[in-house]
């Protein structure tokens, strides 16, 4: 009675194979569209070639889902990340615009990033709304607030150094493929190699359990929304460098179901607990390559969303116990 | 009240068996409920009165026994099912839809309607007769969810009733009523008994049984203690059916100990909080048990989370070494040395999902702050001790704790606070669900953490276990602390009365 | 739930505000249910028709809708019920208004529709509507591609926003002239979303999809914003915008001709912000003297070339 209960552990892939194969099954699909999809070679000093666009456009959902990859951790779900991308990438633009120097446009971009995330998090926390509401809140008002700022136009600046954030390149690298890396490593070492990457997921798994244990269950979750925010702010600064003006109106606009998406196929359940920074960008990653795929392969446009929805209905079945426990017996009668 | 004995049995239960992986829930249960009969079924948490209904009403299949119905063998598939074999169910928490209108909530599923449209006229007008035959004149177009719990449990039970029921089953109806309004509820049961169906009422509250029931049921631990009408049985013995023991004719007393002296460890004067326990004064010293015993919604749980600053008081003031602190929340608790296992392991205990390991380090890592995370070497060393040393039954660390039975994974929260190095300790009910052999081992444990100077406050319904770690045991009744027994007090009987014993 | 009702306050004190204007004593008032502010183009729309109105001595009263239909039908009853003059509205879809324009014709109140017209089978719910003809801009854009090139190009097109309107009219208005040249070819076309970020995206795999650009001869956008996307995605490229590949584009914002200034983009075809002031002259007229105006009044559709594009980004610069 009290040893070990029969689990049976046959079943379940080895954890990020689905996606890793899913992202090879579309990187192949982009080549036998496109055989030139491999092709990398140097322009202006940047790497330059499909599967470099593939890296370089995926990297604001990458970044965005390494925060939203946190917050559904924690059982929650931000989704004003596209709103904030916004903000931050209109507070930037103004700013630059008004002739402040890069550092403070930039700092401005990344607080009002916080302070977004600040506010989200107390929502959720302190006043215990639904993440889904409470962060449904900044989304539309948001991108009016990013508006307000712009006020209703495209803010165009002249700044090749707020510009080099999307468009230039270190160590021939595109820089948001640079920064969505440094991002990935920082957030990495924030969580792993200190404990709140264990408090997050206690967090998330079971809330009541983790405050009985003495953690700071809402300190947690509200430094997670504002980390959710920071790195919305450093994709809206990508996609605004990337156009050289901030479009309040559309930048980021339904990325947070992008960067959602990214987290569930990257296998984090949305049902907080266990994640996985890696795999949600891989997830990114996967989103970005049907996205490019389907541009190179010239198909009609009209049916981008769906081959979109078919590719990612498959990555989630492969993920799912039951269609895993289907191939199990299939195997057996095999 | 007088019931012919030739009276044929409405509801049979025979030798009824359900068990859970690593639980037999009901253990070859008999049971019987008459026509115009209202039985009260008793028992502490984990007693099996639930998975009992859960099996009579479908939601569960049983492993073995039978139940007949009018003398007919019957298989509920699931609740609605139950219902047309005659069997309804109303619960604590109405599960009724709160947002359609009174009438729709009774007339969902069989709305009477004429060419595909649903004749709202007429079932507003059925509607409106049938509470009133209940005594509730109310607006029936109004959503339900407008009304208090008892207006909607009234509304449940002509539901239920309306829906051809024989049998009436009650799970705690009465638990967040006020006086009045279980009057009215007990009126509307005395009513229905006269119609001649029968009710299965289940409650802990003690007066509710006597001023109600025909007859009265025990559970314990899954298995059936007795069925013995209300009338000829005295308190003091439904009490000792509840929690399992006899009235001894010799006090069965712990091995004496001399009596823990020095100054308390932790105190608390005055303590309490509104609508959860009066408040009461508690002290313990190092090296000391005090029990905390009383009936399930007694209060003491409700203290033990006061003490760990889950919930937070609104009169009083807690001590640690004579020096005032502030305790509201478990942060708090934990900073001064506190540790605390739930007596709900799996909702507030165990992180099912995480491993043993991160579950065992998890208060200590809380203690330290999330910036000195402990290296994983010490992690591993950490777990593999408490699991060596409490005996932790796994094959390695890293497995989910979720995965453990109930007994190991009551060691582990146990390792998870004595890796902390608590100074004072508060078990709410550290053997419920545990097998025999666990029970024993942190029954050991508790004596031995008692002797290495650590105060410990413990809860639990093992009236024996209680009386034969403690140095005090604190009785508490309708969420109050009415009496400390201390020195030859401290036995089972004792407890017992104090616990059955009327204002 | 308090963040709603707040919410709900702020709302309902602006809508106060705005209704307890001043009403000047024999001055026009007219109520304008713009869609939203989704775009420059509809911002200067907006910033056009108060200047349009001023201009001529009427007071516009604005209702910005949000992009929500049940917001302009509200609006459009608000301002019947404030005993308006006449009413401009920019219909956010084409359906559904039967019913407020009913309400609007029994309180003898004109309505003119703005930049989209609205299906209805009673056409005199509305005195007129003033909008471009969008299938004739990409007309327009395509003939001047076509005498460019001689007739012969290979073409990318950026589509705007899949299912819009002014993405399919565009589209049809520009394959008209394709169809015509059988030395001029649509090889490639996606959609941008109307977007300068989604323009550059889809740009950039055109780009390496054909040949890393060398078989392109000209793009053609279906707004400046995606041009303007398109045109950073040729130069990263290492191409020369406006030379290596012309760039062919509609609406005419500021920022296109900042681009044709710097030799980078070719041709703009104008959708005019100024959609107000047609609309007003013809309410005025047709209160004055009661003369019906036609049931559409077609904006002018005008090409812009480098030539002009200074002294245009100045003149525009303040309406944007």
């Amino acid at each position: 009675m009290s040893g070990m209960m029969q689990v049976s552990s046959a079943r379940t892939l080895p954890k990020g194979l689905p996606q890793l194969a899913a992202l090879l099954v579309v990187l192949l699909v982009n080549w036998l569209v496109f055989r030139d999809f491999f092709a990398v070679r140097l322009q202006d000093g940047r790497l330059f070639g499909s599967l470099i666009d593939v890296l370089n456009r995926g990297a604001p959902v990458a970044i965005l889902a390494l925060g939203m990859t946190l917050v559904i951790a924690t059982r929650g779900i931000d989704l004003s990340v596209g709103a904030v991308m916004a903000i931050a990438g209109a507070t930037a633009a103004t700013l630059t615009a008004q002739g402040y120097p890069l550092p403070a446009a930039l700092a401005a971009a990344a607080g009002v990033g916080l302070a977004c995330g600040l506010w989200n998090g107390i929502l959720v926390a302190i006043l215990e709304i639904q993440p889904f509401v409470a962060t449904l809140i900044l989304m539309v008002a948001g991108r009016g607030f990013a508006q307000l700022i712009a006020e209703g136009q495209i803010i165009t600046f002249v700044s090749e150094g707020f510009a080099a954030i999307g468009g230039g390149s270190f160590l021939m690298l595109p820089m948001p493929v640079v920064i969505a890396l440094a991002m990935l490593i920082v957030t990495h070492f924030v969580i792993r190699y200190t404990a709140l990457g264990l408090f997050i997921e206690a967090t998330g798994a079971n809330v009541r359990s983790s405050a009985y244990a003495g953690i700071g269950t809402k300190v947690v979750t509200i430094a997670v929304y504002m980390w959710c925010s920071l790195c919305a702010a450093i994709a809206g600064l990508i996609v605004t460098a990337d156009i050289r003006g901030a479009d309040a109106n559309n930048a980021g606009l339904w990325l947070e179901l992008d960067a959602i998406l990214a987290v569930v196929v990257g296998g984090t359940s949305l049902f907080g607990g266990r994640f996985s920074l890696g795999l949600s960008v891989v997830g990114a990653l996967i989103i970005q390559a049907m996205n490019t795929g389907i541009l190179l392969s010239g198909f009609p446009p009209e049916y981008n969303l769906i081959v979109k929805a078919i590719v990612v209905l498959a990555v989630l079945l492969a993920q799912t116990p039951v269609l895993s426990g289907l191939r199990f017996i299939w195997r057996a009668k095999a | 009240m007088q019931l012919k004995s030739e009276q044929p049995d409405l509801l049979e239960i025979s030798g009824l068996t359900k068990g859970f992986p690593g639980v037999q829930a009901l253990d070859h249960v008999d049971f019987t409920l008459r026509a115009g009969e209202i039985h009260g079924l008793l028992g502490e948490n984990g007693a099996g009165k639930s998975t009992l209904i859960k099996v009579l009403t479908g939601v569960f299949r049983r492993d073995g026994g039978s139940i007949c119905l009018d003398g007919q063998e019957i298989e509920a598939r699931d609740p609605a099912d139950a219902l047309s074999l005659g069997i309804g169910t109303v619960y604590q928490e109405v599960n009724l839809l709160p947002n359609l209108s009174v009438a729709e909530n009774l007339f969902i599923g069989r709305q009477p309607h004429r060419f595909g449209l649903v004749r709202t006229g007429e079932m507003r007008g059925r509607s409106s007769e049938l509470l009133a035959t209940y005594g509730l004149h109310i607006n029936v177009a109004d959503p339900l969810g407008s009304y208090s719990v008892a207006v909607q449990q009234i509304i449940a039970i002509a539901r239920a009733v309306d829906l051809s029921a024989k049998v009436l089953i009650l799970d705690e109806p009465t638990a967040s009523l006020d006086a009045q309004e279980v009057e009215t509820l007990f009126r509307i049961l005395n009513d229905l008994k006269a119609r001649g169906i029968g009710i299965v009422f289940v409650t802990h509250f003690l007066d509710q049984v006597y001023a109600v029931c025909d007859r009265i049921t025990v559970l314990r631990n899954g298995r059936l203690v007795g069925s013995r009408p209300i009338a000829e049985l005295p308190r003091i013995e439904l009490v000792s059916m509840m929690l399992g023991r006899e009235l001894a004719a010799e006090a069965l007393h712990r091995n004496q100990r001399p009596a823990v002296t020095g100054n308390p460890m932790v105190a608390f004067k005055d303590y309490g909080k509104r609508r959860l326990v009066e408040p009461f004064d508690l002290e313990i010293r190092p090296g000391e048990v005090v029990g905390l015993a009383g009936l399930l919604g007694s209060g003491r749980t409700e203290t033990a989370k006061l003490v760990f600053g889950i919930e937070r008081a609104e009169s009083g003031q807690a001590f640690v070494d004579g020096k005032p602190v502030r305790i509201a929340s478990p942060r708090d608790a934990s900073r001064l040395r506190f540790g605390f296992t739930p007596e709900d392991r799996k909702t507030e205990g165990i992180v099912a999902e995480l491993s043993i390991r991160e579950n065992i380090i998890l208060a200590l890592q809380a203690q330290r702050g999330w910036l000195h995370q402990i290296p994983r070497r010490k992690q591993d060393e950490i777990a593999n001790r408490f699991i060596k040393l409490l005996d932790i039954r796994t094959p390695d660390a890293e497995k989910p704790i979720g995965l453990l039975s109930g007994g190991n994974q009551q060691k582990a929260l146990l390792a998870r606070w004595l890796a902390t190095e608590p100074r004072f300790l508060i078990l709410d009910e550290p053997t419920r669900g545990i097998d025999v052999g666990a029970h024993a081992e942190i029954i050991r444990l508790i004596e031995r953490l008692c002797d290495d100077g650590l105060a410990l406050l413990v809860i639990s319904s093992e009236l024996e276990e209680i009386a034969s770690y403690s140095d005090r045991v604190v009785v508490l009744r309708d969420r109050k602390h009415v009496r400390e027994l201390s020195g030859p007090e401290v036995n089972a009987d004792t407890i017992m009365t104090t616990i059955a014993s009327h204002q | 739930m308090k963040a709603r009702h707040l919410l709900t306050t702020i709302g309902m004190a602006a809508l106060m505000l705005s209704s307890g204007a001043a009403y000047a004593q024999n001055k026009m008032t007219v109520g304008f249910s713009q869609v939203g502010s989704e775009s420059g183009w509809r911002a200067a729309e907006t910033k056009v028709s108060k200047i349009e109105a001023e201009k001529r001595g009427i007071d516009l009263k604005i209702s910005d809708a949000q992009q929500k239909q049940e917001n302009q039908i509200r609006a459009v009853r608000s301002f019947i019920a404030q005993g308006v003059d006449a009413i401009l509205l920019a219909p956010v879809v084409a359906t559904g208004w039967d019913a407020v324009l009913k309400e609007a014709k029994e309180a003898k109140i004109p309505v003119v529709l703005l930049d989209r017209s609205i299906e209805t089978k009673d056409e005199s719910l509305y005195l007129t509507a003033v909008t471009s003809d969008t299938v004739y801009e990409g007309k327009v854009a395509g003939e001047w591609l076509a005498k460019e090139t001689g007739g012969k190009c290979n073409v990318v097109e950026l589509q705007g926003t899949v299912g819009s309107s002014p993405a399919i009219n565009r589209k049809k208005g520009f394959d008209q002239v394709v169809a015509a040249n059988p030395g001029m070819k649509i090889i490639r076309t996606q959609s941008g979303d109307f977007t300068r970020t989604k323009g550059k995206e889809v740009m950039e795999s055109f780009i390496k999809a054909e040949g890393g650009g060398k078989n392109i001869c000209a793009v053609y956008a279906h707004n400046d914003d995606m041009a303007i996307g398109a045109i950073q995605a040729i130069k990263e490229a290492g191409l020369k915008p406006g030379k290596d590949i012309k760039v062919v584009s509609i609406d005419a914002v500021p920022d296109i001709f900042k681009a044709m200034g710097d030799g980078e983009a070719n041709v703009t075809v104008e959708l005019t912000p100024n959609m107000a002031g047609p609309a007003l002259d013809a309410l005025t007229a047709y209160k004055k003297n009661g003369t019906m105006p036609k049931k559409w009044i077609q904006t002018e559709s005008k090409v812009y070339t480098p030539e002009t594009a200074k002294a245009e980004y100045e003149k525009r610069k303040e309406l944007y």
